[in-house]
């Protein structure tokens, strides 16, 4: 069977830099799959690529079979991948609600004349755009600040919100960027059971994400990154354990350190350089 | 939650009116419909003249208000669109002149109003299309380049058909009398001799019935641009202006929306115009100065970016004042004012309009009448936001195709 997401071989170099590098992955229907590796590993490089941001500059990706590659942003939307923003993106002065509508774009059609004359058509898609937006919200438990400002948010509910808006438009597949980032253990833990409510909507989801936690709780699979190059992949057990993965993290000889310390998870938290940002997406 | 969902279904839709607002706007409609008459009568004949220069000012500040206000993109040639929709009207509408029969003449202007719209609105696409991927100081200058070109093709008789400098229509040519006017002139008229000093002496004039024109204008430019603005484009134009990659994330394109923002912007301007040219029975190139946009911008900006009152207010206080000072300095109402000090007088509006500016951008960069959001916007320190949008744009269009560089 085909995989929702096919990557062969994926590069995307600015100039001297390779970002992403010969990097090969699949993922099918109906997995949450995280993808996780140091600061700059180049994760968010390759979220960008599959929403359109850039233009990988080598290998294949595919979406369903359709190359993603040269496809403008808002056009891999409507194929059905949405995503959410390492440095929260909302569009900070409208409403919660607003928001989650800007989402439904690409699940809605009517133009200028519709808007002007306010068709029967017209007023039903808007209807129907509030009710089902509304809907979202109630999802995410944000119901009740459908007419707050986003920017008058807290953090964690922003977070939420962009998960909102990203599922408005109706997605196969989900790309959360770090969306524990910032959490306590608390809202993580209510994020970890969010994201399997989506999964039940048979929703794919890609997370790249720093709370191990929050990894190993939620991925079928993981894939890790170190300076653009895929170094492993495999069940979360399997990479708890792996020494390269273990190196990248934490440098060399941490290995044998772990090894003493029974039953704790290898990978515990993401190394101390946190605030160093890794591509200009993040800026 | 069912009741909260009724709740958010009646908040999107527009709110209803109460009475008290009913009665406010039952009033203006009455200042509107009765003041120039009043004035008429008056004797102030220049006072409707200006109240309709004014009113096609308000139509350029909605019009620019959709590009500027709700879509975020400075454009500082926005009068050439006036000019396109001018020129555009009146050249075809002379040419077809010989076409038609003489029944339709009175309908020239009414026929040619699709065509000035729609000149304007491709104008708008052939502008907006090689500007998709500027924004900000860039687009600015493009945009003034844009309107300074339109007007020196037009001052060089661009083709034989603008007649450059000496304006149209060309002498031997004319616009005809808009349905109705002459009639109206004929019939309607009345005088009471007890009334003030001079008695009151009402004759309907052209300029009145432009004037009525115009306000009807004003009121489908508001009507369209509110709906629009309340909808699911003018909602894509607000996210692409707060954030133009999230918006192309959530499944904006930013070129459809920019296009869109262009060519309804244009079309306001364009039907402005060619009103203006069959109002004045006149038309020539130096009407499209590079200043004009500079004022239809400063209305937009002092009313308040993105709110439709903002604009109208904005276009009343840059368009009217000076007019207002102006018409009632040389009318003579004003006793002792030579004429020097009446040039004067309309003179010194630059500079006043310069430190108004100024002044409004250290106490209040939102404008009078703000839309909610854009004075929000202006609290919020998105600075940092804006120059990440950039950098990343800039890495965006610089990266090659597939394969164009060495891979491995």
């Amino acid at each position: 069977m085909a995989h929702l997401i096919d990557a062969q071989n994926v590069t995307m170099q600015f100039g001297g830099l390779k970002a992403v590098n010969d990097v090969t992955m699949n993922i099918d229907t109906g997995e949450i799959v995280a993808l996780i590796g140091p600061n700059g590993a180049g994760k968010t490089t390759f979220f960008n690529m599959l929403t359109g941001i850039y233009l990988p500059t080598g290998g294949s990706l595919t979406f369903e079979g359709k190359t993603v590659g040269g496809m403008k942003p808002h056009m891999i939307t409507r194929m059905g991948i949405a995503r959410t923003f390492q440095n929260i993106r909302l569009f900070q002065n409208m409403t919660a609600l607003e928001n989650v509508m800007v989402g439904r774009h690409t699940r809605s059609k009517e133009g200028a004349l519709g808007a002007v004359l306010r068709t029967p058509k017209f007023r039903a898609e808007e209807k129907n755009t509030v009710d089902r937006s509304y809907e979202w919200l109630k999802f995410v438990g944000l119901a009740d600040k459908h007419n707050e400002l986003a920017k008058n948010l807290p953090y964690g509910e922003q977070r939420k919100l962009e998960i909102a808006r990203a599922l408005a438009s109706e997605p196969k597949l989900l790309l959360l960027d770090e969306p524990a980032a910032g959490m306590n253990p608390q809202e993580s833990k209510a994020l970890n059971a969010l994201v399997r409510k989506v999964r039940e909507l048979n929703i794919t989801v890609l997370l790249i994400e720093h709370d191990m936690k929050v990894v190993m709780d939620l991925a079928d699979r993981i894939y890790v990154l170190d300076f653009g190059e895929l170094i492993a992949q495999g069940l979360p057990a399997e990479i708890q354990r792996d020494p390269k993965v273990i190196e990248a993290y934490l440098g060399k000889g941490a290995e044998a350190m772990l090894a003493e310390a029974h039953g704790q998870p290898a990978v515990s938290a993401e190394p101390a350089t946190d605030v160093s940002e890794e591509d200009p997406t993040n800026g | 939650m069912g009741g909260g969902k009724m709740d958010v279904s009646t908040k999107v839709s527009t709110g209803r009116m109460t009475p008290v607002k009913m009665a406010l706007y039952a009033l203006l409609g009455l200042v509107l419909i009765l003041s120039p008459i009043i004035f008429e009568g008056m004797g102030m004949l220049f006072m409707t003249r200006i109240m309709a220069l004014v009113g096609l000012y308000v139509m350029l500040a909605l019009g620019l208000n959709i590009v500027v206000g709700f879509a975020g993109l400075l454009d500082l040639g926005y009068i050439a669109f006036y000019a396109i929709g001018a020129y555009s009207g009146v050249i075809i509408g002379t040419v077809s002149l010989k076409f038609f029969p003489a029944v339709l003449q009175p309908y020239s202007y009414f026929m040619m109003i699709p065509v000035a719209a729609g000149f304007a609105a491709l104008a708008g696409l052939a502008l907006g299309t090689p500007v998709l991927r500027l924004r900000g100081d860039y687009l600015a200058i493009v945009t003034l380049g844009f309107g300074e070109i339109v007007r020196i093709i037009i001052n060089n008789n661009a083709l034989g058909i603008t007649n450059g400098a000496a304006g149209l229509p060309r002498a031997g040519e004319f616009l005809p009398k808009p349905a109705g006017l002459e009639w109206l002139q004929s019939h309607a008229y009345f005088t009471l001799p007890d009334v003030g000093a001079n008695g009151f002496n009402f004759a309907f004039s052209s300029n009145l019935y432009w004037y009525y024109i115009i306000v009807i204008l004003c009121l489908v430019t508001i009507f369209v641009v509110q709906r629009l603005n309340d909808s699911r484009l003018g909602r894509s134009w607000v996210a692409m202006r707060e954030d133009e990659v999230a918006a192309s994330s959530m499944g904006v394109s930013i070129m459809g929306a920019k296009l869109w923002a262009f060519s309804l912007g244009a079309v306001w301007g364009g039907i402005a115009g060619l009103t203006f040219a069959n109002f004045q029975q006149f038309v020539s190139p130096e009407s499209f100065t590079f200043m004009e946009s500079v004022f239809v911008v400063c209305s937009v900006v002092i009313g308040g970016m993105g709110s439709i009152p903002g604009a109208i207010i904005g276009a009343l206080l840059i368009q009217g004042t000076p007019e207002f000072i102006r018409g009632f300095a040389s009318s003579g109402i004003i006793p002792g004012l030579s004429g020097e000090q009446v040039s004067a007088i309309s003179n010194y509006r630059n500079l006043v309009f310069g430190l108004v500016m100024v002044l409004m951008m250290i106490w209040r960069p939102q404008g009078i009448l703000p839309s909610k959001r854009r004075a929000a916007e202006l609290n919020a320190d998105d600075d940092i936001l804006e120059e990440e949008n950039e950098t990343l744009y800039d890495i965006q269009h610089d990266t090659g195709r597939f394969g164009d560089s060495a891979d491995q």
